[in-house]
């Protein structure tokens, strides 16, 4: 490890708060990426099922 | 000749495309989840620190990585309109439709980390270099696309005016690449090139290779997840759609 204690690798120099918003910002944006896709599936294939229920019923 | 043709059409059959997409979709999952656990921790916590910029240079694990995906993507976006416009394949737009929006937040993701990397580094969050203002030309180019597609309900013309802007706004990515080269500018060169060495050393290199293969894997997971659905949603009068649909309703409802 480049750094000497947990506190120093938190502080990361001067630089803390820049690099950590920078990758906070990253893995959210690729939460976003991840969970987009998933979501809209789901919500199809709900959709879907009440399309069928429907048409059967009728 | 006809065989050699056969997986291209293969390639544009939904169908097939599905079947394959859902064998890849998991490889390429872990690798992603992978590659970017093992180049971030690296990254963050064991690279040595840069001489002149300490340890805000680790931003460079994930800005570089996603300013290349940016560019690779609008490039893999001219490419499936080049197609879709000659060989009329549906699936180069459902690959391009798909595609933008990932493509608008790799950008958007380039642009803040280098703002935020640009306040410790230049002692300022924007300026009008000619890298910054080339790349957000390319975010407007995918928001571009992004709101033609969506803006014209026929999908045959869509699928045109879309890729017409896709191959237009490709003369775009040459100017970001040569950007640092052809004017004074404040941003710094390429990191990795194909011809030369990089000027870092191995510890500092090997973990941004990781990040930007995991960059890679996880546009291409992504973007097949995406496919999926939208093939799904277009062939819904398919029978194998409906087999599929039902298959997974069944597993839906078993939740």
């Amino acid at each position: 490890m480049n750094f000497a204690s947990f506190s120093e690798f938190f502080a990361m120099g001067q630089h803390g708060l820049y690099v950590w918003s920078a990758y906070g910002v990253c893995l959210l944006v690729l939460a976003v990426n991840v969970a987009a896709p998933v979501l809209a599936r789901r919500r199809y294939l709900q959709e879907e099922a009440r399309r069928l229920r429907r048409e059967s019923k009728s | 000749m006809k065989t050699r043709w056969t997986w291209f059409h293969k390639l544009g059959s939904p169908k097939w495309f599905y079947a394959i997409s859902g064998r890849l979709l998991p490889v390429l999952s872990v690798a992603a989840g992978l590659l970017l656990l093992v180049g971030m921790v690296w990254g963050l916590a064991f690279a040595p620190q840069d001489y002149q910029q300490g340890n805000s240079f680790r931003i460079i694990y994930i800005h570089v990585p996603a300013a290349m995906l940016a560019q690779s993507c609008y490039v893999m976006l001219a490419v499936a309109g080049v197609v879709g416009l000659v060989w009329k394949m549906k699936l180069a737009d459902v690959a391009l439709q798909c595609a933008a929006p990932i493509g608008a937040w790799m950008t958007a993701l380039a642009l803040v980390t280098g703002a935020v990397w640009g306040k410790p580094t230049w002692g300022s969050w924007w300026v009008w270099d000619a890298r910054l203002t080339s790349m957000l030309i390319l975010l407007f180019l995918y928001f571009g696309i992004i709101a033609l597609g969506q803006a014209i309900s026929n999908r045959d013309s869509s699928a045109k005016a879309c890729a017409v802007l896709a191959i237009v706004g490709v003369v775009n990515i040459p100017i970001i690449k040569y950007s640092v080269e052809w004017w004074n500018t404040l941003h710094q060169g390429a990191t990795f090139t194909l011809t030369e060495k990089p000027a870092m050393p191995a510890e500092m290199w090997l973990p941004l290779l990781l990040t930007a293969l995991g960059f890679y894997c996880f546009f291409g997971a992504v973007l097949l997840a995406r496919m999926r659905l939208e093939v799904l949603r277009r062939e819904a009068r398919a029978s194998w759609v409906k087999d599929e649909v039902l298959k997974n309703l069944g597993r839906e409802a078993l939740r």
